[in-house]
């Protein structure tokens, strides 16, 4: 009995420690959802408890969102961007990572090189620059510029993910179907990827993800609200000059992640292997 | 019989069976596999790059020819206040900020390694910070430290910890700092803690086994089994982490501006400041520029280091 006691007392402690950290984490979603759901009447009343929906919960917030701004406009352009620069990301890195596993060629060994330090290359050093040649392309204030920009950082990324897939890929399998009369194209699309599909899965959610969430390239390269994405709209068209802003903020803040926690709730598993390879492989 | 094969084939279309061969042939299908990124890298970041190298050495404006410069920028930018404020900023974030997402992730992935109740939730809420938006939670925090209905202040006043009102948190010089760096090792700690324990996971329980029957207490298993095995993933996620937390735009942008009087600026939202608010491009390319020394130190460490060991 006293022998298994202990490692109950020891599992409650365990979670006791990890309380911390959960709210930590956990606690601006929260607070940010719960604002989103106050009337403006008790969420300006300084006597009010700020943790809790005391005068009943309101949609007034994102209906006003939904239909006097244009958030839905700002939804439907990260989309657009969003799909577009992550399906030609994920084909781009598919080839490019192929290659760097599998094939003896010229220049490999540089073109590996250059791509894990394009892959650490942080957006905020080039954003300047880019945003010269994004004028001398003509898409200044267009969200195509966000299109043709967002691979120089999802290529690197997925090629360095997929990469590390296609290397636990054994070879004898590949060189069984070119024995038997395919191409190594055809032995690349019928067998390789198959087999490699949990990693084109972690590419196209990571690729996904971090084009939803990009903030400063779409803060440089588009302005109009007829181009800006949800996040740059959200942080600067919602505030209003009075200080009676944050209800529709925090809904603006809450409903414009929503596709993110979604697909986070389905495939949880992918973006901790993803995460992990990504950095380590 | 050979050849026999060969006078066939030319019932097949010529040019299809020459780019079937060539595709097949590695020499030639490797190339051309990496020219669309290679194009892309060339194009998008290896020539704005030059272009940032160049744009730092001349007088450029927005909407006026520019002319070479010399290292006037980087004189000038050493001459200001803000420069100097900024440059002293980045480090210290830099430094708080990873120091405690290090400590902090070690010890919350030592927890997560152990057996659970709701193992899969808590591991999905743990990593939730790192997956949202991160210009979008910011908002959150930004009103979390409002100066009038901050909840962190309500709460702290309410525990009895803070005097009302309590800080002004964005409004003052190392409350507004120490805000950043919060909201920073919010978003940075599932980052490590999921890669440390990837590290915990794969440490063989052998090895702690023996330990145990040698003696070793607890704190002895951990120093002297898990740290060592540990290093090389350890190493990893600073290296990363220091790299991104360095260029970090979105936390101080979305949350202080920079503010109060520069005492929150990096090196990113200050080359905003200048490159686009105030339209001298030059400038703002030579703030940016100063990110790039700590970026080659981190490439380099990587390729030298960590990479050996991982392969």
């Amino acid at each position: 009995m006293a022998v298994k006691r202990r490692p109950l007392r020891t599992k409650i402690l365990l979670h006791l420690g990890l309380m911390p950290f959960l709210i930590f984490a956990l606690f601006p979603f929260y607070h940010m959802t719960l604002t989103s759901l106050k009337t403006d009447r008790e969420l300006y009343d300084r006597t009010a408890v700020p943790l809790l929906i005391r005068q009943g919960p309101t949609l007034d917030h994102y209906q006003k969102l939904l239909w006097e701004s244009g958030f839905l406009v700002w939804i439907k352009n990260s989309l657009l961007v969003t799909l577009l620069a992550t399906t030609a990301s994920v084909a781009i890195g598919t080839v490019a990572a192929y290659a760097l596993a599998r094939l003896k060629f010229f220049g490999v060994g540089p073109f590996g090189t250059g791509i894990f330090v394009t892959y650490l290359v942080p957006t905020s050093l080039l954003f300047l620059p880019l945003a010269q040649v994004v004028h001398w392309l003509g898409l200044a204030d267009s969200k195509w510029a966000l299109v043709v920009t967002y691979p120089t950082f999802l290529v690197p990324f997925c090629t360095w993910l997929l990469m590390g897939y296609f290397r636990t890929v054994p070879k004898e399998v590949e060189e069984c179907a070119m024995v038997d009369g395919a191409t190594r194209v055809q032995a690349l699309l019928r067998i390789v990827l198959p087999i490699a599909i949990p990693g084109l899965v972690c590419a196209v959610l990571f690729a996904f993800t971090l084009s939803w969430n990009e903030f400063i390239y779409a803060l440089t390269f588009t302005s109009s609200s007829e181009q800006i994405t949800a996040s740059v709209g959200v942080t600067s068209e919602l505030i209003r000059g009075d200080i009676y802003f944050w209800g529709g903020l925090m809904a603006g803040a809450v409903l414009a992640s929503v596709p993110i926690v979604l697909l986070y709730v389905f495939f949880l598993d992918y973006y901790v292997s993803g995460l992990t390879a990504g950095a380590v492989k | 019989m050979a050849v026999g094969t060969v006078r066939v084939q030319p019932s097949v279309p010529r040019s299809g069976l020459r780019v079937r061969e060539l595709l097949d042939h590695e020499r030639f299908l490797g190339p051309a596999f990496v020219t669309p990124a290679l194009l892309l890298m060339t194009l998008l970041v290896a020539y704005p790059f030059c272009m940032a190298l160049y744009f730092s050495v001349s007088n450029a404006f927005i909407g006026r020819p520019s002319h070479f410069v010399g290292l006037r920028n980087f004189v000038t930018l050493w001459q200001s206040d803000s420069f100097r404020q900024t440059f002293q900023n980045a480090f210290v974030f830099t430094g708080v900020a990873v120091a405690f997402k290090l400590v902090l992730g070690t010890a919350l992935a030592l927890m997560l390694n152990e057996q659970m109740w709701f193992k899969r939730l808590i591991r999905g809420a743990v990593l939730l910070p790192w997956v949202i938006p991160t210009a979008l939670s910011t908002l959150g925090w930004w009103w979390m430290f409002n100066s009038l209905y901050s909840v962190v202040n309500w709460t702290g006043i309410s525990l009895g910890l803070m005097d009302p009102p309590g800080p002004n948190w964005l409004g003052q010089k190392y409350y507004a700092m120490s805000a950043v760096v919060a909201v920073n090792i919010w978003r940075g700690l599932p980052f490590f803690a999921i890669l440390i324990l990837a590290g915990l996971v794969s440490i063989p329980k052998e090895l702690y086994e023996a330990a145990e029957a040698d003696g070793a207490g607890a704190a002895s298993r951990f120093w002297h089994v898990t740290l060592p095995l540990l290093k090389p993933v350890l190493a990893i996620v600073v290296l990363f982490s220091t790299i991104f937390t360095f260029s970090d735009f979105n936390i101080v942008y979305v949350l202080t501006h920079g503010g109060p009087i520069n005492s929150t600026h990096l090196f990113a939202t200050l080359a905003r400041q200048v490159g686009l608010e105030s339209g001298q491009i030059g400038q703002g390319a030579a703030i940016s520029l100063y990110l790039f020394p700590v970026l080659v130190l981190v490439v380099w460490a990587q390729l030298k280091f960590v990479r050996r060991q991982v392969y």
